[in-house]
């Protein structure tokens, strides 16, 4: 999934319509009676999914997380234990720091690359869209177990980066398998899969008039001014989707962690993602209560997040007209 | 779209200099998109070397072509690879069935029916399409244990039957909302019935939204591993990820070539369906939303 998911998914902004809607033609013909009905009838598997397989899941995960339960035998209930667990288990811990490390870092240079190379393009290019094209293929494939194990030769001890660098000389070190280093090579994959969220500020760079530009540069500002006062505040909108959704994303990354260290999260640990120490405490230990109350601490972070995220855009997102 | 700065055009110095500055921009973009590709295609060249070759040479051109690569890749397994590309191939065609049928009803009930509680269920839809699905996996687990359902494609089918995809329903709702509404009304004052709506006009002039659908879908679940991986514990069940993952984690130092034979044909599809589906895929950002 992952990456691929944004191509189409600028439409998420047009909600507000949407919320409308219903009012405008709410009597339109006489057949609109059966509406209720019908629209229930359409709507039946969509209500058995939000039943079977979201809702009552997520309240059954609640219920599990108070629970220790192994899958055999009935699950036992151990109160707030679970969540105790958490305060003192380092490997969550550690966990926690190699996920927010890896958020934190790949996402703004993810975005930041996106940016710069949208902007290139949105210059009048000829053949825009071979090169969104080439660009963009990263996306759709980097959450892949393929590309997933091509990393892990792309960056072996003898692989091709280190015949690159011999090349120059220098004398590269195993940088899937070492400590240090392991992280950072799953910050590059997700840096490499910048072309989603590109190719969205490219259909944003679109919106913005093309005289305002004019404007400015009549008035004598120079590109780096018209970056900064034209471009940055109109795009506003358009980084805030990208960031939020990509945050999101990047807090559930999981195939490449897995492929990369064989899924141990090794080496030291220094690639146990959250989701991967929640697979191996679910379905390696089976230890559903623990896993539980490691789903939810995961929803409550990210939900978190997507909060301050919305909070704090009201200070720099400019929603302008 | 062009940007001309004020002077351009003005002399024919600065023709030349703008000339010059386009070129350059071209070569910066063509060196970048090749640093982007190269280990793209570096891998598909490593798929024919000799393991040594690999491990030595950082050039695309083999100087020893094994094409042995791929057929020693497709047997190295308990089964022969192409048992894993036709399960892949279930799961897929079966999650694409399901979403194109059960999400396009729930798109055409929020987007052109009337009902008590419409407002609520559309917003509560749109919050499970951030859910991340390892919130639920655990009770999902045990629910499909307990049905008996695991080593089997029910966990992986049935949720698309009943429309867990939700991205999917307002991808469509978007695209119902912009057909005309003068065909559904003529024809239900010609007395035809919803289900008849839905079948005859609606579905038909949704082929765009539906294409979208089935690509998206195609590569997602042609790509995904965590569900496959939890549920699927059968070697016989093994998806096309799943088999690859055993691969990896099974081989010597000296199976690389056909390892990387096999995730070349593995990433081979999604590379088609890019290629052939590109129309979709920009036309999906194009008619839609940002504003």
């Amino acid at each position: 999934m992952g990456a691929t998911r944004e191509l189409a998914d600028p439409e998420d902004e047009a909600p507000p319509p949407a919320a409308e809607a219903p009012k405008r033609r709410s009597r339109s013909l006489s057949g609109s009676g059966n509406d209720s009905l019908a629209a229930y009838l359409f709507l039946a598997p969509w209500f058995a999914g939000l039943v079977f397989i979201t809702v009552g899941p997520i309240l059954a995960s609640l219920y599990f997380s108070f629970t220790d339960y192994s899958l055999i035998g009935g699950a036992e209930w151990v109160g707030l234990e679970n969540y105790t667990r958490m305060l003192t288990d380092d490997r969550l811990h550690s966990a926690l720091g190699v996920t927010f490390v890896y958020v934190f870092v790949s996402v703004p240079l993810q975005l930041a690359m996106a940016l710069a190379l949208a902007m290139v393009l949105d210059r009048g290019v000829r053949g825009l869209a071979i090169y969104r094209s080439v660009y963009y293929l990263p996306s759709l494939l980097g959450s892949s177990v393929a590309i997933a194990i091509l990393w892990r030769r792309v960056f072996g001890a003898d692989g091709l980066i280190n015949q690159v660098l011999a090349f120059f000389g220098v004398e590269g070190v195993g940088w899937v398998s070492h400590p240090d280093y392991a992280l950072s090579t799953l910050i590059v994959l997700n840096v490499w899969t910048f072309g989603a969220p590109m190719v969205i500020f490219l259909a944003g760079l679109r919106q913005i008039p093309r005289m305002y530009y004019e404007a400015a540069a009549v008035d004598g500002a120079t590109r780096m001014r018209r970056f900064f006062s034209v471009t940055v505040p109109l795009l506003t909108p358009i980084i805030f989707f990208n960031l939020v959704l990509q945050m999101i994303q990047a807090f559930q990354t999981f195939t490449q962690a897995f492929v990369v260290s064989s899924g141990t999260g090794g080496p030291s640990d220094s690639t146990l993602f959250y989701t991967l120490y929640l697979y191996q405490t679910g379905f390696g230990s089976f230890d559903m209560g623990y896993a539980s109350a490691m789903a939810w601490l995961l929803l409550v972070i990210i939900a978190g997040f997507t909060a301050v995220n919305f909070l704090a855009s009201k200070y720099w997102v400019f929603y302008g007209d | 779209m062009v940007t001309k700065t004020p002077a351009a055009g003005a002399s024919g110095i600065d023709q030349r200099r703008e000339r010059r500055r386009r070129l350059l921009i071209h070569v910066g973009l063509i060196g970048f998109g090749l640093v982007m590709l190269y280990p793209l295609l570096w891998m598909v060249s490593s798929s024919v070397k000799p393991t040594a070759e690999i491990f030595s040479d950082p050039g695309l051109i083999p100087e020893t072509f094994v094409p042995g690569n791929y057929t020693e890749g497709w047997t190295a397994l308990q089964y022969p690879f192409h048992h894993y590309i036709w399960n892949s191939l279930i799961v897929v065609a079966g999650s694409i069935a399901g979403n194109l049928l059960a999400c396009s009803m729930a798109a055409y009930a929020f987007a052109r029916l009337e009902f008590k509680g419409k407002r609520l269920f559309f917003s509560i839809m749109l919050m499970t399409i951030m859910l991340p699905i390892h919130v639920v996996i655990v009770p999902q687990y045990i629910l499909f244990a307990n049905l008996d359902w695991i080593n089997t494609y029910y966990p992986l089918i049935v949720p698309k039957l009943l429309a867990t995809d939700a991205f999917f329903i307002f991808l469509m709702v978007q695209f119902i909302r912009g057909l005309p509404r003068d065909l559904d009304e003529a024809a239900r004052i010609d007395g035809c019935g919803h289900v008849r709506i839905f079948l005859r006009i609606v579905l038909p002039l949704s082929m765009p939204a539906l294409a979208t659908t089935a690509i998206f879908t195609f590569i997602w679940t042609w790509n995904d591993f965590f569900s496959q991986l939890i549920f699927l514990t059968d070697p016989e069940m093994y998806t096309v990820p799943i088999a690859l993952r055993t691969f990896v984690d099974s081989q010597s130092q000296t199976s690389w070539g056909p390892l990387f034979a096999m995730s070349a044909i593995a990433l081979g599809p999604i590379f088609g369906f890019f290629l052939a589906g590109q129309r979709y895929l920009v036309r999906g950002i194009a008619t839609t939303g940002i504003k």
